[in-house]
């Protein structure tokens, strides 16, 4: 059985709910089984975010990550705080413009500037879903543009596209 | 001696023929009281009446509200600018007053509030004693929480009882129930005021300012609005100094769990039953409120025939009497309990009983005859 | 001017056949399947969102939504619209459900169908807004005074919570009684694939109608079903509404021993004699199991996987879920009671079914509760852990 679980955390307003959202949806499309869930504080921005994904080819029971395969961390605090619960040989990748962390086994990859750079900070969580496609492979490339564009404003396709490439080759792909 | 003193000390050792109703009022009054928020609702209009009459009597105050809501709201506050407060409401209000009961539970308020219970369910009939919030009482409101809820079957235990109320709801910081029933709000009896002496009224322990008002120990010492303290008091999760803290598992788990203990683990303490005819009974009856009247004479009337058969019943309903019951059910075969609903508290009896468990539920309005009780006890 | 269902209406409505949402949002889904022409609510976390989608699918399914100014007034005006003739709905959670219960009293004495979602959230009181628990279990049964019976469903997952969405529905227009689905924050909030059934999948039920003439109808008045038929407000019917005991004619009768007692049996029987067609259950039962896990809801998510768990490490358990929860599955716990030796419950509180579960095995078990409260679901490792546990 292929049961992948990933976490994803950062502060509100960073999409982090959103990304997970996008993640399963890609899974269903490539015609695996997803749950998603997340927990915030009551505030609309700041506080922490933290969602999470399961995807998998059978049913799914326990709905919520006991060992992630994945942790993104797009805040400090959010890899300060949720680094534990990880199988050995998990990926961590982090946000390098905020997240200072030392080790051969964490992929540093700067979505906040990639964001940036190409006129929106706000995008750097797709810029991480770009990266994260082509480090796993756990959804398909199609499916998760697929994803992506149901779930932007129409207007804001185009950078979102864009930021899911640069995001991708900065990934490997 | 105060004017409160001065006042009550005219009714020290009299006997009066007041309605149930009436006792309640006064033993709010004996029992400290001295702030009533309410709303008038049948059989419970007559507490608020004469307790609107006497409070003024000895410095306190009377405010009827615009609904049941209202009253909760408003006893709560008053009793956090340091009230000794009550309301007494039937069970249509008792319904209304679930969720700010919920919130004195969980800003661990103490007040007592007063269900003189009628038939139901809804506006049912007004003027028909019932039992039927029993079960309400434990959980009505929502989310983990424990109660404490008394049950009196007689006039002077109308008023016994509301001073009980009173110093376990200081002693346990805890919104404590009276489930009074229409039958005995409405019955005249003989009631005798003790002397002033003899009523021990448990003070509020009130904290310094280095106490926690919401821990530190099992029951935090209370603070009032005006005694110059910093207060912070929500019904959201919080931490031990009132702060709202509602992220933290472990911060609610704390404090709900505490708020549960302070009851759980003081069971033993506040378990408080009659026993009669168990040493040599193969058979038990228990019961409480009004049922337990008939309830006792058919017993009796069964003793006379030389059955063997006990007595028991319950004064403090929650928390529920377990050890007491779990024993009795191992003592006899089987147990009966009659009660003025279609089966309430016999279900509790069930949990802890491996012997058969045989309800005797009455509704309608009229109390259980002996006869009635006497015949099903026979039948089955 | 009357509701129509318009199966191409809602499906146009609803969307794509298969969606990865929130269970408030499958609840919507659900809701509009059965026929659910009016909503009447107040915003409250964890359940606002099924408001909100309802406030924006409702219209143009033909319904009507309504946000009222608190939870009494949302009840009341469910209560209404049901007698107009509209299969309703409200959603909310722990206060507002505390809130309601007055209102969900008056609903059991005067027969009115409507569904009620209870999204729970950590309590007491205000407690912890954005996390689920399983703290009203109890509340459902025995929030409103006086006696009376209830109907109460709990989903484990998102398409469960249509699914039972629909099935509430249907009972409360069969039984003509409130019922209550027992959701929580968890599966609120969980996204999950939801699948939308086709026609033909599920049954839609409507209420009775009356099948005589305005001048011999009589109101609370049932045939062996113990469920009377129901005029709508409008019909041309004679019909008096009260929440006092009543006659069968529906005029009060407030000093009646034989009419209350006529009256509330009934109102009771009408479920408890119905039981088995109400109670669902699901059981995943192992020959020779000594031990089992007794769950319901989201706890039973982790609890599955505890089961496979052990399963997996040859260790024989079975699992039974309950999906109704009220009227209680007494003869299914009874029946699990007597296969093994100990039970454990994993709730998401400090032990509420627990009690009736003990009642209904009547000592052929040990009973072990695993509470937790305060935040997420139990994870199947503490499950396991508390399994060892023999008392």
């Amino acid at each position: 059985m292929m049961r992948k679980e990933i976490r994803i955390a950062g502060f509100g307003g960073q999409g982090i709910v959103l990304s997970g959202f996008i993640l399963g949806q890609a899974a269903l499309l490539d015609g695996n089984n997803a749950v998603q869930s997340q927990s915030y504080g009551p505030e609309a921005r700041g506080g922490a975010a933290k969602s999470e994904v399961i995807i998998s080819d059978e049913k799914i029971d326990y709905p919520r990550v006991t060992e992630a395969d994945v942790f993104i961390a797009m805040s400090q605090e959010a890899y300060d705080k949720l680094q534990g619960d990880l199988k050995e040989r998990s990926l961590i990748l982090i946000d390098k413009d905020l997240v200072d962390a030392s080790s051969k086994a964490i992929k540093g990859i700067p979505f906040t500037s990639t964001a940036d750079k190409l006129g929106k900070k706000i995008v750097a969580n797709v810029v991480m879903l770009g990266a994260l496609t082509a480090m796993t492979g756990i959804v398909s490339k199609d499916s998760i543009l697929k994803a992506i564009k149901t779930n932007v404003p129409k207007k804001a396709i185009e950078i979102n596209m864009k930021a899911f490439e640069k995001g991708y080759k900065l990934g490997g792909g | 001696m105060g004017l409160r003193e001065d006042y009550l000390k005219k009714f020290e050792g009299k006997t009066y023929f007041w309605l149930g109703d009436e006792a309640c009022a006064y033993g709010g009054v004996f029992g400290g009281c001295n702030f009533f928020t309410g709303y008038p609702i049948t059989p419970a209009s007559e507490v608020a009446e004469v307790i609107s009459g006497e409070l003024p009597n000895v410095g306190g105050y009377h405010v009827q509200m615009e609904d049941e809501i209202a009253s909760i709201a408003a006893l709560i506050g008053g009793v956090w600018a340091g009230a000794r407060g009550m309301t007494a409401t039937s069970g249509p209000g008792f319904s209304l007053m679930q969720e700010n009961i919920g919130y004195a539970i969980m800003t661990e308020t103490p007040c007592v509030i007063v269900d003189v219970q009628r038939s139901g369910p809804s506006t049912g009939q007004a003027t028909k004693p019932a039992q039927g919030d029993v079960m309400q009482a434990r959980w009505g409101t929502h989310g983990d929480h424990n109660i404490i809820a008394l049950a009196p079957n007689s006039v002077q235990e109308c008023f016994d009882l509301m001073i009980r109320c009173f110093n376990l709801s200081e002693e346990y910081r805890t919104p404590v129930i009276l489930l009074m029933d229409g039958e005995i709000g409405h019955l005249r009896e003989r009631i005798t005021v003790p002397s002033l002496k003899s009523i021990k009224l448990k003070k509020r322990k009130k904290g310094k300012k280095k106490d926690l008002l919401f821990g530190g120990e099992l029951i935090p010492p209370f603070k009032e609005i005006g005694d110059g303290h910093y207060l912070h008091v929500t019904g959201s999760t919080h931490k031990e100094n009132g702060i709202r803290d509602v992220e933290s598992q472990k911060v609610h788990e704390k404090l709900v769990t505490r708020l549960y203990d302070k009851i759980e683990k003081n069971r033993e303490k506040l378990v408080d039953l009659e026993e009669k005819w168990m040493d040599d009974a193969k058979i038990a009856v228990i019961s409480y409120g009004a049922a337990a009247r008939p309830t006792e004479g058919a017993v009796a009337l069964l003793r006379k025939k030389r059955k063997k058969i006990g007595f028991m019943r319950l004064r403090t309903i929650w928390p529920f009497p377990r050890e007491q019951v779990r024993a009795l059910g191992k003592k006899v075969k089987k147990i009966y309990v009659p009660e003025m609903n279609l089966g309430q508290l016999s279900r509790e009896i069930e949990r802890f009983v491996d012997c058969p468990v045989v309800g005797i539920p009455k509704i309608g309005g009229i109390v259980h005859t002996i006869r009635e009780i006497t015949t099903a006890m026979e039948r089955s | 001017m009357r509701h129509k269902y318009d199966e191409k209406k809602i499906r146009r409505v609803i969307g794509e056949k298969v969606q990865f949402v929130q269970g408030d949002a499958s609840a919507v889904y659900g809701a509009l399947l059965a026929g659910c022409s009016f909503f009447a609510g107040y915003p409250i976390t964890p359940a606002s969102e099924t408001a909100e989608l309802m406030s924006k699918l409702l219209p143009k399914a033909g319904g009507v939504y309504i946000q009222m100014e608190d939870e009494i007034a949302s009840m009341g005006a469910i209560i209404g619209a049901s007698w107009a003739g509209a299969k309703t709905m409200t959603t909310t959670s722990g206060p507002g459900f505390s809130l309601m219960q007055e209102n969900i009293g008056y609903a059991c004495m005067t027969e009115t169908p409507c569904v009620v979602i209870d999204v729970q959230r950590s309590g007491p009181s205000t407690g912890q807004p954005t996390e689920g628990s399983q703290g009203d279990m109890m509340q459902a049964r025995w929030g409103t005074h006086g006696d009376h019976e209830i109907i109460a469903l709990s989903p484990n997952s998102v398409q469960e919570t249509l699914d039972l969405t629909i099935e509430a529905f249907n009972l409360s227009e069969k039984y003509r009684t409130p019922v209550i689905l027992l959701t929580d924050g968890e599966i609120g909030h969980l996204r999950e694939k939801c699948v939308m059934p086709e026609k033909g999948e599920f049954e839609i039920i409507d209420r009775k109608g009356p099948t005589v003439g305005r001048d011999k109808y009589v109101p609370f008045q049932a045939d062996e079903s113990l469920v009377p038929s129901m005029a709508r407000f409008g019909d041309g019917y004679h019909v008096y509404v009260t929440g006092l005991t009543h006659v069968e004619k529906g005029y009060p009768s407030t000093s009646s021993a034989e009419d209350h007692d006529r009256l509330v049996r009934r109102l009771v029987d009408k479920i408890e004699k119905n039981r088995k067609s109400i109670t669902m259950v699901e059981k995943d039962y192992q020959k020779g199991s000594k031990i089992a896990i007794l769950a319901y809801g989201a706890s039973a998510r982790p609890s599955a996987a505890a089961v496979r768990k052990l399963r997996r490490k040859r260790k024989k358990v079975d699992f039974l879920r309950l999906i109704t929860i009220w009227p209680f599955p007494n003869e299914e716990v009874r029946e699990l009671a007597d296969r093994v030796d100990r039970i454990y419950v994993p709730e998401m509180n400090l032990g509420q079914l627990v009690h009736p579960i003990r009642e209904a095995a009547e000592g052929r078990a040990k009973i072990i509760q695993v509470p937790r409260i305060g935040g997420p679901l139990h994870t199947p490792k503490e499950i396991m852990d508390a399994m060892r546990k023999k008392a």
